[in-house]
């Protein structure tokens, strides 16, 4: 809502030192927040003034523009000498509009003044003449947008003051102003008006506020143009007839300066009239065209197949949910969003119907969302307006069609419906001050809510309050809070810390998951949280087959995109595509990683119960089982180096050993251990890929990734990559962990070097060995791979560190071999390894 | 030795003084050891000499005796300083040979970064625990009615509209991507026990444009408390010490009205400009663009929890209040941390995330 200050202090008696940035900040502390407060008309600057043309002679040039050489008397502080041009004192100036007589009032700028945008004037010598200025329209000085032609003022100005040659045309052409362009919440809809925001203006600075509204509405009558109310979406309809009006009259320079200021353009003087009184009432008005008007008005629901052409030209296929204004001819508007083409108003039109009518919030909010018609009235209907202003608003039409355009107001009127009585009920004195954690005297209360309109009953320490027609915000108790908190100021409330239970800190998963991140960070892997939409080629890019998981995508009714319209199922992507980003940028040696929800598997119907009581268990568990999968997973993605090769030495590709160990970190993180197992998943290389699993359960995959997925994602050669599901990993963590007796007696080291064949797996063995060795194992330890030499081809040697130690006794060599000896037979026994005998 | 030398003075002296040439000029630990052998081990001329004492009479044995005994005395005292020199030589002769040019560069592994986003969120939280709080958590894929019916915003709501809010297709099974985090408030009082002190981390999904100041997926950190007696002035205490917190003690805040479906009292909370310290106010000489001269910076919003809010969920809302709060974290670190562009945020570059070094922030 755009305010020109000047209309606000025509309706609230401000005192004449409250600045602009006062008023503003009382509007921001009553919760109407000011966007800006723009100057205008500050800019103009100089010797700017009133001018009488005198002479001009029309010179066509070669370019085919035609310029005017014109002698204007801009008094005698301003004119020059005379000359041959005109013999009296003047200045001549070369224009390039043709609109003026000799005669006309208009405005010059002279030498040495400034315009809008800071356009400098000078003398100039232009087709052939030296202009002493420049004669202004309205753009140049930036109260309208027409360049058409310059303008000329009337002889008397809108306060009635003569104008002569050398005045000053500010106050003529209301120059200068403040325009508060304030955010108005949904809640405050009767402040899409000057009169709501003079009330709220009222209220602050305690000044006497001039309601433009006056008239109550009358009981109902159909003396007027019939109307017929067949919707209840339609509380009232007010229609005031005007006859005979001039519609060649100009709109007044005060009228048009005041909508442009409000951010509404001119059109005519019967639609600007409208507009004028709905900024000023917070009323929308509709003016019909009474001649092209055939029946009975009549507003009713839309019926199938219905259409409407709309003031702005375009066909509209309507709802049944539509509420329409409509004749004999079919519809003629669609109720509080727009009027119609058959019935608008034209610079033909002598009979007016002013129709003010009163229209369901909603009704009109789901109209204007599905017809994409945001309009100066729906913004107002949709929030609210006071059916007590379409009576009064109706009038003030009337009577300024009759002023500026010579109409005769028809006194037959009609008023269909009627304003409901407002909703009364009973708050306790002392809640205001209780919620807002202030004392409240009653009697405090009682008068903010009277100022603001309410009428309030005392009863000892309970209050009848009723709101305003212009107030259908409040309906609860705390509503009458918040208007008293607005008005006592939030900024008188004490700041006091509430003292909290004690509390059991973070939880075990919020302390694990922190653990893990920062293990990665501490690892020297960069966080990264990428966007979550998804499009399926991203998954073909993976090959990540039909019947896998991460198919089981969750589709967006309406993505950003159209060619990401799904919710990720694994976080790679998003990786590969920051990978990607990177080296493209110079960022070469990667280590990335990211935690975050994915998204797959069913959806069902989610309920949507009654919020006038907690929903049943029975809804609740029905809520819970219609969203889908949405574990949080941690995905790593390595390229490039590990370690740059440097003044130490060589360095160190990043591989599938770190991708393992990285995984391992994430899990050390928590107490965990993977186990690891050759898998064969995509997006990874089938022969460098393992399965990660705790206790048993497979929660996620790391190692290389397949060569053709490095392709086709466009990732580095040999990128390796990590997902697994971090909420698993948690849950199969031990919570506590235990911390066993440390044994003091010497440890026994014994190596054993095993010869298997070469696709039994390092893993297999080492569990081979832990079982067989029993409890006297401390720990089992790979120390060298060897093919080749005496390794029969095919074999592989392995060769162990394990390690012997007792809780309570130092360990005899007997006891030591035969435990050695057990772990050696378990591994033969379930690999085939051999000890190696050479 | 011979018969022809008697062990006289002279002659243990002689040997003594040789010995003491000897070790006067090993300058390394090896030489010493070398001259150790041979001055005081089992052939050098001392020990041999020793032998001999056995066939002097008993008159002479105890002069010579006590003549060798102290000879052997100075030989290894001798020794033993010398050592102790040449050993120091050797160290600080091998201190300086080992220099290193400190100013190489060394990485035990590659440095790692946590997200601007975490670091920050995770400071949060923190600053809540301290104060007895918890931390609750919900799924981003959420049900209409957890987002917006709970909340009390009706069916014709704006922020409804498809041009708003993620929905999951098809629309008519009711889910969507939460469009904050005050669904995990409805959860907390449908499941927890009252009172409730909870803070709420997490994702939240508008369907907005994405540019330099908008993101379709951002961050919230709201907080709920619903106790007995709960008033506006401890939701303003609560936010000065966040803000006390997060910015550095002397953070002003400013509470504006606004408009909330599921707060009643609503409000803003805007920061004091920590640039210009609304000094840009009216000023147009000195413009802030952080606070667009308008000396206070924008938060979050905040209010009493709507008692229709509380009924929704069983809360008896004669006995019980709440306030309620919320914080875009991403547009915190961006004014924290003067972050320009929110698209860095998301678009991955590893600059981004190591430009905020460290975790303790």
């Amino acid at each position: 809502m755009k305010a020109p200050l000047s209309w606000l202090r025509e309706v609230v008696a401000l005192p004449s030192d409250v600045t602009t940035t006062a008023l503003s900040e009382a509007f921001v502390r009553a919760g109407l927040n000011v966007e800006s407060v723009e100057p205008v008309g500050h800019d103009i600057l100089g010797p700017v003034v009133v001018g009488r043309v005198l002479k001009f002679a029309d010179e066509p040039q070669k370019n085919g523009k035609t310029i005017r050489w014109v002698q204007v008397d801009v008094g005698p502080t301003h004119n020059g000498p005379g000359d041959a041009d005109w013999e009296g004192p003047h200045r001549s100036v070369v224009c390039g509009a043709l609109n003026f007589a000799v005669g006309d009032l208009v405005v010059v700028s002279l030498p040495g003044s400034s315009l809008a945008g800071g356009f400098q004037i000078a003398a100039r010598k232009t087709y052939g003449h030296v202009s002493d200025g420049m004669i202004c329209a309205e753009d140049e000085l930036g109260i309208g947008h027409d360049h058409s032609g310059i303008i000329v003022l009337p002889t008397v100005d809108d306060a009635g003051r003569r104008l002569e040659p050398g005045d000053d045309p500010a106050e003529a052409l209301h120059l200068r102003d403040h325009v508060l362009d304030i955010d108005v919440t949904p809640d405050m809809g009767y402040c899409l008006s000057i009169r709501g925001l003079g009330r709220e203006a009222g209220q602050a600075f305690e000044a006497r506020f001039a309601d433009p509204v006056q008239r109550a509405t009358p009981a109902a009558t159909a003396a007027g143009y019939p109307v017929v109310l067949n919707a209840p979406e339609c509380g009232l309809f007010v229609a005031v007839s005007v006859r005979g009006i001039d519609p060649t009259r100009p709109t007044p320079r005060w009228m048009s300066r005041r909508l442009v200021l409000a951010g509404m353009r001119s059109i005519s003087l019967a639609v600007d009239i409208t507009n004028y009184v709905m900024i000023l009432t917070g009323q929308p008005l509709h003016a019909y065209d009474a001649d092209k008007l055939s029946g009975s008005i009549v507003v009713r629901k839309a019926s199938a197949g219905e259409q409407i052409v709309t003031l702005d030209g375009q066909t509209r296929r309507l709802d049944a949910d539509d509420l329409l204004i409509t004749d004999d001819s079919g519809p003629i508007g669609i109720a509080g969003v727009m009027g119609g083409e058959s019935t608008e108003i034209s610079d033909s039109s002598t009979n007016v119907l002013i129709e003010a009518a009163n229209f369901d919030p909603d009704t009109i909010s789901r109209a204007l969302r599905r017809h994409g018609l945001p309009s100066e009235a729906s913004k107002r209907f949709h929030r609210g307006v006071d059916p007590n202003a379409a009576y009064s608003a109706a009038h003030l039409v009337a009577d300024l069609l009759n002023e500026l355009a010579g109409g005769t107001p028809v006194e037959a009127e009609t008023i269909a419906g009627g304003v409901a009585a407002m909703p009364t009920q009973v708050i306790d004195a002392a809640l205001p001050g209780r919620i807002l954690g202030l004392d409240v005297p009653s009697e405090r209360v009682v008068s903010i809510l009277r100022s603001s309109g309410v009428t309030v009953e005392v009863d000892a320490d309970q209050l009848s309050v009723t709101p305003p027609t212009w107030r259908p915000d409040l309906v609860d108790a705390y509503d009458y809070v918040e208007e008293v908190g607005r008005k006592v100021g939030f900024d008188a409330l004490p700041s006091l810390v509430p003292v909290a239970p004690a509390g059991r800190g973070l939880t075990h998963v919020q302390l694990a998951r922190r653990a893990v991140n920062r293990a990665l960070v501490d690892a020297g892997l960069v966080e990264l949280l990428t966007l979550p939409f998804l499009a399926s080629s991203e998954l073909d890019a993976l090959a990540i087959p039909a019947n896998d998981e991460r198919r089981q995508l969750v589709r967006l009714a309406n993505p950003l995109a159209e060619t990401s319209p799904y919710l990720r199922s694994t976080l790679l992507p998003g990786l590969f595509a920051a990978v990607a980003r990177n080296t493209s940028r110079g960022n070469d040696d990667l280590g990335l990683f990211e935690t975050g929800s994915v998204f797959y598997g069913p959806t069902g119907v989610a309920p949507i119960p009654s919020v006038a009581k907690r929903p049943s268990a029975a809804e609740l568990t029905e809520i819970e089982a219609a969203l889908p999968s949405q574990p949080k997973h941690l995905a790593i993605v390595l390229a490039g180096a590990w370690r740059k090769a440097g003044w130490q030495g060589a360095g160190e590709a990043a591989g599938w050993q770190q991708a393992f160990a990285l995984a391992d970190v994430a899990a050390t993180a928590v107490g965990a251990t993977f186990v690891r197992s050759a898998a064969e998943v995509a997006p990874w290389h089938p022969g460098r890929c393992a399965a990660l699993s705790v206790a048993g359960e497979v929660i996620g995959y790391a190692g290389e990734l397949h060569p053709d997925v490095v392709r086709a994602a466009g990732l580095p050669s040999r990128t390796c990559a990590v997902e697994l599901n971090v909420d698993a990993l948690i849950r199969l963590a031990p919570d506590k962990g235990t911390i066993a007796p440390l044994s003091s007696h010497p440890v026994a080291k014994e190596d054993v070097a095993l010869v298997v064949d070469a696709v039994v797996t390092a893993g297999d063995v080492a569990a081979a060995l832990t079982e067989g060795a029993g409890a006297l194992l401390e720990s089992v330890a790979l120390f060298d791979v060897f093919t080749g030499g005496a390794v029969p081809a095919g074999k592989k040697s392995l060769a162990f560190a394990l390690r012997f130690r007792a809780p309570d006794r130092t360990l005899a060599e007997a006891e030591i071999a035969a435990a050695k000896g057990a772990a050696v037979a378990s591994a033969h026994e379930r690999t085939g390894a051999e000890l190696r005998s050479f | 030795m011979s018969d022809a030398q008697p062990l006289d003075e002279a002659a243990v002296e002689a040997m003594v003084s040789e010995a003491l040439a000897a070790i006067a000029v090993a300058d390394t630990v090896a030489d010493l050891r070398s001259v150790r052998l041979a001055h005081t081990g089992e052939k050098a001329p001392l020990a041999l000499a020793n032998r001999e004492i056995g066939r002097l009479s008993p008159a002479d044995r105890k002069v010579v005796g006590q003549l060798l005994g102290q000879a052997r005395a100075r030989v290894n005292e001798a020794l033993a300083a010398r050592q102790e020199a040449v050993a120091a030589a050797e160290t600080a002769q091998a201190l300086v040979a080992e220099r290193i040019d400190v100013t190489l560069p060394v990485e035990l592994s590659p440095v790692g970064a946590v997200h601007p986003i975490t670091g920050l969120m995770d400071r949060l939280e923190d600053v809540f625990v301290a104060m007895g709080w918890e931390v609750a958590e919900g799924p981003e894929l959420e049900a209409e009615w957890l987002n917006f019916d709970a909340l009390n915003f009706r069916p014709d709501h704006p922020a409804r509209l498809m041009q708003d809010t993620l929905f999951v297709s098809p629309v008519e099974k009711h889910l969507l991507m939460r469009t904050h985090t005050s669904p995990v408030q409805i959860r907390a009082m449908l499941q927890r026990e009252l009172p409730i002190y909870v803070v709420c981390p997490g994702k939240v999904y508008r369907a907005d444009e994405y540019d330099a100041t908008h993101l379709p997926v951002f961050h919230q950190l709201e907080g709920l408390v619903v106790d007995k007696g709960i008033s506006m002035a401890h939701l303003k205490g609560t936010l000065d010490h966040m803000a006390r917190s997060v910015f550095g003690e002397g953070m002003e805040t400013r509470l504006r009205p606004h408009y909330f479906p599921f707060t009643e009292p609503s409000a803003e909370i805007d920061l004091k400009c920590f640039v210009c310290k609304g000094a840009s106010v009216g000023n147009p000489d000195a413009p802030c663009r952080t606070c667009r001269s308008e000396g206070w910076i924008e938060w979050g919003g905040c209010g009493v929890v709507n008692p229709r809010v509380l009924q929704a969920c069983g809360i008896d809302t004669d006995v019980y209040s709440g306030f309620a709060f919320g914080m875009g974290i991403d547009r915190t670190v961006m004014f924290r941390n003067s972050a320009t562009d929110l698209r860095d945020f998301v678009e991955g570059d590893v600059r981004f995330s190591r430009s905020m070094k460290g975790m303790a922030r």
